[in-house]
């Protein structure tokens, strides 16, 4: 069973974030918003692991030591 | 009401029915409906179909005001079917199986209810609610063991060990009942949980939609049609379904701080309607009602001697046509239940079976119709934004459409839990719990439908060439062949051996599968069926 993978596998994560910034360059906070939601929803049918996708949201909701992951 | 001039009066006159005279003194019957509606009325007559007599007590004198609950589901079309009234509802309801969703001024997505072919009964009929009550009302009556009591009151009960008492109001007088069963059918506000002073919790949506019938002739096709914020309604959704009569229903949603009688006003809702359909199409009005709507069901529907059916045990919002529904696969689960107890053929296990069948029933339903209305009325500005992203994506994006949630239509639950079911080893067909799949049969040469044969009793599909069987008592084998053969049932297209999966299955009077067989092993057949009833 696929777990959810927290190893650092970006190659270039500043890279990334300068991606994803710019994609929300010039929206109000609604539209980033949307943008988000838009991003997760094509990332979670990417992944298609109920599982894992579980994991990843209760990551997201406690990020701290607290998630056991 | 009126709106733009549209010539002509409403197609469906509704019935006045007579009150009877309260009787001259206290009376004991073994069955007691309270409510005359859509659920009351088919407990009624799929307990006469199997000889058994009730008393039914309604407030009021006539059928449900408006068209209310319109979508009957494919399997309430083959529980109507079995009753009798199958025909008159195929022949009048407008069929359709397909539905569109649109966001904004764009199609996104569009959905096909019944993609397989090989069944009596459409995915989907509409039907105004007040027809079917007539008919229904019609068949009661004529099966000579339902006694129909208008504006015939329940006032008090108080439960017994053994049944209940009941004060009746009429308007000439009042009288008191004695039923040893007591079958509450009596709606969101039921009288009857009130008594008992039962918990109905669950959720409350902050949301209010207008509901209008309209008459007028239009060009749409048969098709349920739903809009998330389009430009006529903006912010808001729109939900268009055909009736028959030039009826059309249209349900518009208004937001929480909607005033409720204002959007009532005949002119309002004609502008609206107007907007919606563009100018010069004429219009009337038949039918206008705001509603704001709940999710929340009694924890059990058994109470002793009192069975809790449709909103009265349970209470959906519409999207997803899970109320009417759902209350008429009640009524269909109770009514060969309750009817092997009066015989003495079963113990009151059956009758628990209900509860252990219908409750999770309901939170399917609930479940289904909760997630349908939280996508429709977002509350929060994360439920908007995963809302509007779905629609964004939906319209080029395959993989967003199974996303988009207009409402998650009514499909019969599947019992797949119940202790009335004898587990089995097969992998595919219909396994227990699952109402039988119908497939297209000959009989003698004559096409029919396999549903159309089950009975009223346990039936035992043999997909074999007819035999001699050992069988227990009321149970009446069926045998299903490939090729035509005297005495079986011919299955030409193969669909029927192939729906079900295994080689002798064993279905319920209300036609849901309980085993299935690899052989005809008389012992492990009779203990299949007296574990379905309830003595297992």
């Amino acid at each position: 069973m696929p777990r959810l993978n927290t190893t650092p596998r970006l190659a270039d994560p500043d890279g990334l974030l300068e991606a994803l910034l710019a994609a929300h360059q010039g929206l109000d906070e609604a539209a980033s918003r949307r943008l988000d939601a838009r991003l997760v929803l094509i990332l979670a049918n990417h992944i298609g692991d109920a599982e894992v996708l579980r994991a990843a949201i209760a990551l997201a909701a406690k990020p701290g030591p607290e998630s056991g992951l | 009401m009126s709106g733009v001039e549209q010539p002509g009066r409403p197609a469906f006159q509704p019935p006045r029915y007579a009150s009877p005279p309260p009787p001259r003194g206290p009376e004991q019957r073994a069955v007691v409906i309270i409510g005359a509606g859509l659920v009351g009325l088919t407990l009624a007559l799929d307990l006469a179909r199997r000889g058994v007599a009730s008393v039914v007590l309604d407030d009021d004198d006539t059928v449900s005001v408006g068209s209310r609950a319109i979508c009957f589901a494919k399997r309430s079309l083959e529980i109507f079917c079995r009753l009798g009234l199958g025909e008159a509802m195929l022949a009048k309801g407008v069929t359709w199986q397909h539905g569109r969703v649109f966001f904004q001024d764009r199609e996104a997505y569009r959905f096909d209810l019944l993609p397989e072919a090989g069944h009596e009964c459409p995915a989907f009929i509409n039907l105004q609610q007040y027809y079917a009550e007539a008919w229904l009302v019609e068949a009661c009556a004529a099966t000579g063991l339902v006694e129909l009591r208008w504006k015939h009151r329940l006032a008090e009960m108080s439960p017994r060990p053994d049944g209940a008492t009941l004060t009746v109001e009429t308007p000439a007088g009042g009288y008191v009942l004695e039923a040893d069963w007591l079958l509450a059918c009596d709606g969101a506000r039921s009288r009857v949980r009130e008594a008992l002073a039962l918990p109905f919790t669950g959720r409350a949506f902050r949301d209010r939609f207008l509901i209008a019938d309209v008459v007028m002739q239009a060009e749409f096709p048969t098709e349920r049609w739903f809009w998330f914020d389009p430009p006529f309604h903006p912010g808001q959704s729109v939900l268009l379904h055909k009736q028959p009569d030039d009826l059309w229903r249209i349900d518009f949603q208004l937001g929480w701080e909607a005033d409720p009688e204002a959007e009532r006003d005949p002119d309002r809702v004609t502008a609206r309607v107007r907007s919606m359909l563009g100018p010069g199409v004429p219009f009337r009005l038949e039918w206008v009602s705001v509603y704001s709507f709940r999710c929340r069901r009694l924890e059990r529907f058994v109470h002793g001697r009192t069975v809790f059916l449709g909103d009265s045990a349970h209470q959906v919002s519409p999207f997803g046509a899970r109320g009417g529904n759902g209350g008429i696969q009640d009524a269909d689960n109770l009514g060969w239940k309750l009817a092997a107890v009066l015989r003495g053929e079963a113990g009151e296990a059956l009758i628990a079976s209900y509860d252990a069948e219908r409750v999770p029933a309901a939170a399917e339903n609930i479940l289904h119709s909760t997630r349908s209305t939280d996508f429709i009325s977002p509350k929060t500005p994360a439920a908007q934004a995963y809302r509007d992203a779905v629609l964004d994506l939906a319209e080029h994006h395959a993989f967003a459409r199974p996303l988009v949630n207009s409402g998650r239509l009514s499909r019969p639950a599947v019992l797949a839990g119940s202790p009335l079911n004898t587990p089995d080893g097969f992998d595919h067909g219909a396994g227990p719990g699952t109402p039988a799949p119908d497939a297209p049969v000959a009989q003698e040469g004559v096409p029919g439908w396999l549903l159309r044969h089950l009975g009223a009793g346990f039936c035992l599909l043999v997909f074999a060439a007819p035999r001699p069987l050992d069988l227990p008592p009321r149970v009446t084998p069926l045998f299903i062949t490939p090729e035509p053969m005297r005495g079986a049932l011919h299955d030409h297209s193969g669909l029927a051996a192939a729906r079900f999966g295994a080689p002798a299955v064993l279905l319920r009077p209300d036609q849901h599968v309980v085993a299935r067989f690899l052989t005809l092993d008389a012992a492990g057949i009779a203990a299949a069926h007296d574990r379905a009833m309830g003595r297992g």
